[in-house]
């Protein structure tokens, strides 16, 4: 645990120093500033800012996760060639990349919240709810790039198989569900779809945070299903669970892979 | 100081190691040599735990290599392409094997000078020139005053300057009792540094010994054509 703090510190302070997390940062500042100002109703403004978050998180979290793996190949080595657990290192170099991703996207969007404190006031559990939200997505990707960096040797097809997995998460599963229901339109669909919907944390996110707004209209098919199946609380329970679950999962089949691994 | 006895390893379909038996004393200065292909990396790798060996046994001062990490305390391990996190600096780095080694005293810092690395401390990785690089994996190698240092091609991206200065460090460590395992394509550079040789061919070791004594039996005068010759006669 020490080990991976200190490993996770220096790589904080090595990505903390690249110019473009101040442009991740900065761009989630000024898009949530812009809602705020342009959009004003602060639930459009969270279900705007929702859908951004959902889209840009898994895709940067992913590509970021991916490439620093690949880059840092030979540091790795290095790591392993001192006294140091692979467990540790492979913690830290996880955390290395989702914290700074993390700040710098808490800082960008609570930044703009700062300065339009009133609006974001009268929703604030909600607002909270985005950011823990946007924190794990980015934990969940980073980890799911890890695991195929780690068990794919070649970087081209490391990273797109990646962008395969985000492709499926956030664009063809939309469309999946849209022919389910469309196809199976006389078939009981609750059970599968809930299930289909605990397979992407993509979804699961954004069903939790319309459950945390109670904004029935948006939530679309399998969000509709999660509140009538288990009601607005029990649904944000399980939804959270689910997603505390997939980075717990990925985090760990990731580990399990780098231990088994020849450098 | 190290014993390795009926290691096995394969990548998929690829045997890169089969049946390597070998021991190696402690305060030696062994070269391992081979063409590429032949597996000295991944004998190497074996001996850091980098990788998983199918069958045999590693032993390291008298520890068995089995994924616990605490025999890596006593070596030294400079890599053949060395590269780092991109915008830590030097000093940083150094500084950051040093806090994670938890190891502030006894630190052997000869090499920083002797390669003349202190006017590079405060730039960040990414800027220095592979040979730095080189240097810098070098410093790293040394620094915590490991029993055993294992070195893969140190010399290959180094200026003669540099070159002969690491060189002079190797042996200077070696005749204080520390045991050297390197690995080089430079016939004259082996020579030069080392005693005992081991040849890798295809995963299997044809030679083990005293240089004098492959070129003896080879009745080849220089270090090269014996090897030559043993490549020839171990390839059918």
């Amino acid at each position: 645990m020490r080990e991976t703090l200190k490993l996770g510190r220096y790589q904080l302070r090595d990505l903390m120093r690249s110019k473009w997390l101040f442009a991740y940062s900065g761009f989630f500042f000024l898009v949530t500033f812009a809602l705020f100002r342009f959009v004003g109703d602060g639930s459009k403004v969270a279900v705007s800012l929702m859908n951004l978050v959902l889209f840009i998180i898994p895709l940067v979290s992913t590509m970021l996760g991916t490439t620093y793996y690949y880059g840092s190949r030979e540091f790795v080595e290095l790591m392993l060639a001192q006294p140091i657990k692979r467990g540790s290192l492979f913690a830290g170099l996880c955390l290395g990349v989702s914290i700074p991703l993390v700040l710098s996207f808490l800082a960008g969007v609570g930044g703009a919240f700062l300065f339009c404190g009133s609006e974001v006031a009268q929703d604030l559990p909600a607002f909270l709810t985005l950011l823990v939200v946007g924190a794990v997505l980015t934990f969940i990707f980073v980890a799911l790039a890890f695991l195929v960096a780690v068990t794919n040797k070649d970087k081209a097809r490391g990273l797109g198989i990646s962008l395969l997995f985000w492709l499926v998460f956030s664009v063809i599963y939309d469309g999946l569900v849209l022919l389910a229901v469309v196809c199976f339109a006389d078939y009981p669909l609750e059970m599968p779809l809930l299930i289909l919907s605990i397979l992407n944390p993509i979804d699961l996110a954004r069903v939790l945070i319309l459950l945390k707004f109670d904004v029935s209209a948006l939530m679309g098919y399998t969000g509709a299903v999660f509140q009538q199946f288990f009601g607005s609380s029990w649904g944000i329970a399980i939804a959270l669970t689910s997603l505390v679950g997939w980075s717990v999962l990925t985090f760990i089949l990731g580990r399990s892979c780098f231990a088994r691994k020849d450098f | 100081m190290i014993e390795i006895r009926g290691l096995k390893k394969r990548f998929g379909k690829l045997h890169v190691l089969e049946e390597v038996n070998l021991t190696i004393g402690k305060g030696t200065l062994t070269a391992i040599v081979g063409p590429n292909g032949s597996g000295k990396t991944t004998l190497i790798k074996s001996l850091l735990g980098l990788v998983h060996i199918d069958r045999g046994e590693i032993t390291i001062d008298g520890r068995k290599v089995n994924g616990d990490c605490a025999y890596r305390k006593e070596i030294g391990y400079m890599p053949q392409i060395a590269r780092y996190p991109e915008n830590l600096k030097v000093r940083e780095l150094l500084g950051m094997l040093k806090d994670l080694r938890g190891v502030r005293e006894g630190l052997d810092e000869e090499l920083v000078e002797q390669l003349e690395i202190g006017r590079e401390m405060e730039k960040p990785l990414r800027t220095l020139s592979g040979g730095t690089r080189q240097k810098v994996g070098a410093v790293i190698a040394f620094l915590f005053n490991p029993k055993l240092m294992i070195l893969d091609e140190p010399t290959a991206a180094l200026d003669p300057v540099s070159s002969s200065r690491l060189k002079d460090k190797i042996v200077a460590e070696n005749r204080k009792g520390k045991t050297v395992l390197l690995t080089s394509h430079n016939m004259n550079e082996i020579e030069e540094l080392s005693e005992q040789i081991v040849f890798l061919l295809e995963g299997r070791i044809y030679f083990q010994g005293l240089i004098a004594d492959l070129k003896r039996q080879s009745g080849e005068q220089n270090l090269e054509r014996a090897v030559a010759a043993l490549m020839r006669g171990a390839r059918p």
